[in-house]
C-alpha cells in the first residue's frame, strides 16, 4: 500500500511538474499579455451605458453553487436580477412560500440546492428566440425552464437514472429537445452492487427531454443507454448536422477511483453523435423499453401562482444493439470538455482539454465514414469511426487546456484556455490562430450572444474566470469569480471591462435585448388569478378556522394590509398567510413578514397570492409589516395577531380601520 | 349641390356619435416615478385609462391626499350624457330629413349650450375632488388644491397634470361645426 501511494504521490507532482513547466511556456508565447490591465484607452466609453438607458443585451450567467441565474446587461455588466432557479431564496420567498415548495421536490425529497451549470436559451430555426432559458442542475440531475416574460422558473424535471447531469440543456435547433447526460456511470437503474463492479454494472444514460411548442411544458421523451463512459458537455447540430447531437466523454477507461489519473490515460476519448431523429423513428416502430423510474416533473402556473409536483414512474430507454445507426464514436483526443458546432452545422469543434491541439471534425466526413461502414471497432454494439475519417482539421497548439468554442457568425472561433489562462481566436476552415487576449484568470467557458446558435450576433465576447486572486478589493479568503468583456468586431480582442458575478458562471448566454423586452410582463392580472386562497377585493378579505388550521385571505394595497388586526390564533395553531397583491401597476410588490416566522418573508407581485406559513408558539400580540418600500406611507403598513391560549375562548374576528362612529 | 347642408347634418350627427366609440377628454399625470404618464381616459358613458389598472392607480395616488376615490358608478352624468347625446342625434337626423335652416340652427344652438355646459359640470367635478378632501388625509398641505386643470397644464405637488381633449372630443367639435355649416349652406340656398 505504501510503495502505491507513494507512486502516487510521485506520478501527481510530475504531473503537475509539467503543467507547471505549461504554464510557463504558456506565458512565454504570449506577447499581448501587457501587465494587469491590458485595457486600451477608450475602453471606458465603450461599455459605458448613461443613466436611464439601456444595455444592447441581456446576458444570463450560470450561478453554479449559488443554483441561481444571473442576469447582467451588456455592455455594461450592471446586475439586473438574480433568478432563483435551484436553491431557495429567501429574498424572493423562493422555496419558502408555500406556492414554490413543490418546484423543489425530487425523488429523494425536497432538495433545496443545485449546482447549476449551462444557461441555454429557446431557439427558433437555430436563432434564439427569447422565449425561455434552460439550465442543468447537476448535482441532484434535473433541468429547469424559466420563462423570460417573467424571469421566474416555471418548469423543473428531474432526469432519472443519472448522476451529475453535466452535459445540459444544449437546445436543438427548434427546441425539439434538450437534453441531459450523466457525467457520473451509475448502475442503471440503481441498486446495492460493489464499486468495484464498475465495468459490469455500471452504465452511461443519455436524456433527450421534449420541450411543447406551445407553453414549454418537458417531459422526458427517451433515453439512450451507453456504456458507464462519463458525459461531460454536448451540443446539437444546426443546419445540414440538424438531427444529431454531439456529446463529449472522458473516463472512457471506465475507472471508479482517482479518476484525475486513471481516466487520463487513453489518447483518445470520444464524442458520442446521437442521431435523435433515428430515435424518434425506433420509438415510433415501438423498438424502446419500458422500464420503471421514479423522477419528478414540476411545474408552476402564472394563472394559480403554485407549483404543483407530478411524479412520473416510467421511462423509454434506447439501447444502441437494439436501434442500429443511432449512436456512433468519434475518437477525439484528450479528455474532451466542450463539444461546439459551428454556425453551419458542419464542423464539430472538441476541446480536447488534456492536449496539445484542438480538434475539428467533419459532419460531412462522419456522414461518409458512416456511409462506408469502416469502422475501427465496435464497443458495445456502438460503432467506432476512425480518427483520420472524420477530422476535419486541427488548430496547432492553439495553448494549454482548451475548454470551450463560440463563433462570431464571421468564420471565426474563439477558445477558452483554462491553463494558459487565454482566449484564442482562430480562423474556421484554414485552423490559423489569428489572436489571443489574457484573462485574469482561469477561464472556463465564454459567450458570444447567439455564439452556439446559427446567427451570432458578435459583437462582444464574455469571458468567465474561475479565479481572480488580486483583481479586485480583497473580501477574505472567499472571492468573487468574475466576468470579462471583449469587444470582438475588429481584428483583435479588445478587453473592455472585467466585473464580478454572482457565484460561479460556468456557462452563459446573450441576446438581444429586443428579443425580450417587447414580451416581458408588468404584472399580473388580477382578474386571471386562480390561486384557491385569493382575495380579489377587500370584501373578500377574511378570516377562517378549520381545526388547528387558521387560513387568513389577506389583501396588500398601498399602504395597508387587509384585515391588519386578527384576533383569536392560538398558541399551537397552524396559521397560512395567503396574501393577494391587489396592485396592478408596474413594480409595485408587496412583502409580508411575521415576527419568528421559521421560513422567509414573501414579496408578492401585483395580481399574484402568495402564502406563507406561520406557527405562533406564545401568547401576545405579534406584529407583521410590509418588507417592500412601497410607497409614502410603506412604514405605516403593518398590522397585529393576538394569539391566546390554547385553551382560550378568544373569538376569531378581524378588521381594518376603526369603525365609523355612530351618529 | 342641393344636398349639401343635409350632408353636413348628418356627419354632425355622426361626429357627436363619435363619443360612444373614443374618449373625449384625457388628463394625463406625469411624476418621475411614472415618466411614460398616468393616463385617465373620460368617455360620455365611463372613466377608464391606457392601462387596465390606471383608475386604481390614480385612486392610490389621490387618497394619499384624501380626495375622494374616482368611482364611475357614483357619477350620474355617465348615466344620463349618452342619453343626451342620443337624443340630440335623434334630433339631428330629424333635422336633416326636414332640412331647414332655423332647425340646424337649433341644433347648433343646443350643442353649444350643452357643451358649455357639460364643460361647467367637468369643472365642478374637478373642484370637487380637488377641495373636498378627507380630514383623516395622511398628507396635509395647508391652503393646496388638487384640482387638475380644466384644459392646459398644471403643476400638483410632484405631478404635471395635463388636461385636453381626446378623438371623441375633437369628433364632438367638429359634429358641432358641421351642424353649423349645414346652416350656413341651407341658408345661401
Amino acid at each position: 500500500m505504501k510503495t502505491k501511494m507513494s507512486f502516487l504521490s510521485w506520478s501527481l507532482s510530475a504531473a503537475t511538474l509539467i503543467l507547471l513547466a505549461g504554464m510557463f511556456a504558456g506565458c512565454g508565447g504570449n506577447q499581448g499579455k501587457a501587465g494587469p490591465s491590458a485595457v486600451s484607452g477608450d475602453a471606458a466609453s465603450a461599455v459605458y451605458v448613461p443613466p436611464g438607458q439601456y444595455d444592447e443585451f441581456y446576458a444570463f450567467m450560470s450561478g453554479g453553487f449559488s443554483g441561481q441565474v444571473g442576469v447582467y446587461g451588456l455592455p455594461s455588466g450592471r446586475l439586473l436580477r438574480v433568478i432563483p432557479v435551484f436553491a431557495v431564496d429567501a429574498e424572493k420567498g423562493y422555496g419558502f412560500n408555500e406556492e414554490t415548495k413543490p418546484m423543489l421536490e425530487t425523488s429523494f425529497g425536497f432538495v433545496p440546492w443545485d449546482d447549476a451549470h449551462h444557461p441555454e436559451l429557446s431557439q427558433t430555426n437555430g436563432e434564439t428566440d427569447g422565449r425561455y432559458l434552460f439550465i442543468n442542475g447537476n448535482n441532484t440531475p434535473r433541468i429547469a425552464r424559466i420563462d423570460l416574460t417573467t424571469f421566474e422558473t416555471a418548469e423543473i424535471i428531474e432526469i432519472p437514472n443519472s448522476g451529475g447531469n453535466h452535459s445540459s440543456p444544449f437546445t436543438t435547433e427548434n427546441t425539439e429537445y434538450v437534453v441531459a447526460g450523466t457525467r457520473f456511470g451509475v448502475p442503471y437503474p440503481q441498486k446495492d452492487v460493489a464499486i468495484n463492479t464498475y465495468a459490469e454494472n455500471f452504465k452511461g444514460v443519455l436524456s433527450f427531454i421534449s420541450v411543447n411548442k406551445e407553453d414549454g411544458d418537458m417531459d422526458v421523451a427517451f433515453q439512450v443507454l451507453l456504456p458507464a463512459f462519463d458525459y461531460d458537455l454536448a451540443h446539437s447540430g444546426k443546419g445540414d448536422s440538424h438531427g444529431w447531437t454531439f456529446f463529449t466523454t472522458y473516463n472512457t477507461e471506465l475507472k471508479h477511483t482517482l479518476l484525475e489519473v486513471g481516466a487520463s490515460q487513453h489518447d483518445k476519448d470520444y464524442i458520442a453523435a446521437v442521431n435523435w431523429k433515428l430515435a424518434e423513428k425506433y420509438i415510433a416502430e415501438g423498438k424502446f423499453k419500458e422500464i420503471p423510474a421514479n423522477y419528478r416533473d414540476n411545474s408552476y402556473s402564472d394563472e394559480t401562482h403554485m407549483a404543483t409536483s407530478k411524479k412520473v414512474d416510467k421511462v423509454r430507454v434506447l439501447l444502441p444493439e437494439d436501434c442500429p445507426g443511432l449512436v456512433y464514436f468519434l475518437p477525439t483526443p484528450k479528455s474532451p470538455h466542450g463539444v461546439d458546432v459551428d454556425p453551419t452545422g458542419e464542423y464539430i469543434v472538441a476541446s480536447g482539454k488534456l492536449s496539445a491541439d484542438l480538434t475539428v471534425h467533419s459532419f460531412k466526413k462522419m456522414l461518409a465514414a458512416i456511409e462506408n461502414q469502416a469502422f475501427e471497432t465496435t464497443i458495445s454494439g456502438i460503432p467506432v469511426l476512425k480518427y483520420e475519417d472524420v477530422v476535419a482539421g486541427v488548430v496547432k497548439e492553439p495553448g494549454l487546456g482548451p475548454l470551450h468554442t463560440e463563433f462570431d457568425g464571421k468564420g471565426n472561433a474563439y477558445t477558452t484556455f483554462f491553463i494558459s489562462s487565454e482566449v484564442v481566436k482562430w480562423k474556421v476552415g484554414t485552423w490559423e490562430v489569428l489572436d489571443r487576449a489574457p484573462t485574469f484568470y482561469s477561464v472556463g467557458h465564454l459567450m458570444i450572444p447567439g455564439g452556439d446558435s446559427k446567427k451570432p450576433q458578435g459583437k462582444y465576447l464574455v469571458a468567465l474566470n474561475k479565479i481572480t486572486k488580486d483583481r479586485y478589493l480583497p473580501t477574505g479568503p472567499e472571492l468573487t469569480q468574475s466576468a470579462q468583456l471583449y469587444d470582438i468586431t475588429g481584428d483583435k480582442m479588445k478587453m473592455l471591462l472585467d466585473f464580478p458575478t454572482v457565484g460561479e458562471p460556468h456557462y452563459a448566454q446573450g441576446i438581444s435585448a429586443d428579443r425580450i423586452v417587447p414580451n416581458s410582463k408588468k404584472f399580473f392580472p388580477l382578474e386571471e388569478n386562480k390561486h384557491p386562497y385569493r382575495a380579489l377585493g377587500e370584501k373578500e378579505a377574511r378570516v377562517e378556522r378549520s381545526g388547528k388550521d387558521v387560513h387568513i385571505y389577506m389583501t396588500t394595497i398601498r399602504s395597508h394590509f387587509a384585515p391588519d388586526n386578527i384576533e383569536g390564533v392560538k398558541v399551537g395553531d397552524r396559521v397560512y398567510f395567503h396574501v393577494t397583491n391587489l396592485e396592478q401597476d408596474w413594480d409595485v410588490p408587496h412583502g409580508f413578514a411575521v415576527q419568528g416566522a421559521n421560513n422567509a418573508e414573501l414579496l408578492i407581485m401585483p395580481g399574484q397570492t402568495e402564502t406563507l406559513v406561520w406557527y405562533p408558539k406564545n401568547e401576545g400580540v405579534i406584529p407583521f409589516y410590509c418588507t417592500d418600500f412601497c410607497s409614502a406611507l410603506h412604514q405605516e403598513m403593518q398590522g397585529y395577531v393576538r394569539v391566546s391560549a390554547a385553551n382560550a375562548n378568544t373569538p376569531l374576528v378581524w378588521s381594518l380601520g376603526e369603525p365609523e362612529p355612530e351618529q | 349641390m342641393k344636398a349639401l347642408p343635409r350632408l353636413c347634418m348628418v356627419l354632425a350627427t355622426a361626429g357627436i356619435l363619435g363619443l360612444f366609440l373614443f374618449p373625449m377628454w384625457k388628463i394625463i399625470l406625469y411624476a418621475p416615478q411614472y415618466p411614460t404618464g398616468v393616463q385617465m381616459n373620460i368617455w360620455i358613458n365611463k372613466i377608464d385609462g391606457t392601462e387596465p389598472g390606471t383608475l386604481q392607480n390614480v385612486n392610490i395616488l389621490n387618497h394619499y391626499v384624501g380626495m375622494k376615490y374616482i368611482e364611475p358608478d357614483a357619477i350620474p352624468e355617465l348615466k344620463y350624457f349618452p342619453m343626451v347625446i342620443l337624443v340630440m342625434a335623434g334630433l339631428g337626423l330629424l333635422a336633416a330629413a326636414i332640412n331647414k335652416k332655423s332647425l340646424y340652427l337649433t341644433w347648433l344652438i343646443i350643442m353649444v349650450l350643452l357643451s358649455i355646459l357639460g364643460f361647467y359640470d367637468f369643472y365642478l367635478w374637478e373642484y370637487d375632488y380637488g377641495h373636498n378632501l378627507s380630514d383623516t388625509a395622511p398628507i396635509k398641505i395647508p391652503g393646496a388644491s388638487f384640482q387638475p386643470p380644466l384644459i392646459g397644464t398644471k403643476e400638483i405637488l410632484n405631478f404635471t397634470a395635463v388636461s385636453l381633449p381626446h378623438i371623441g372630443g375633437y369628433l364632438a367639435g367638429a359634429g358641432i361645426f358641421f351642424s353649423f355649416l349645414a346652416y350656413w349652406f341651407r341658408r345661401k340656398q
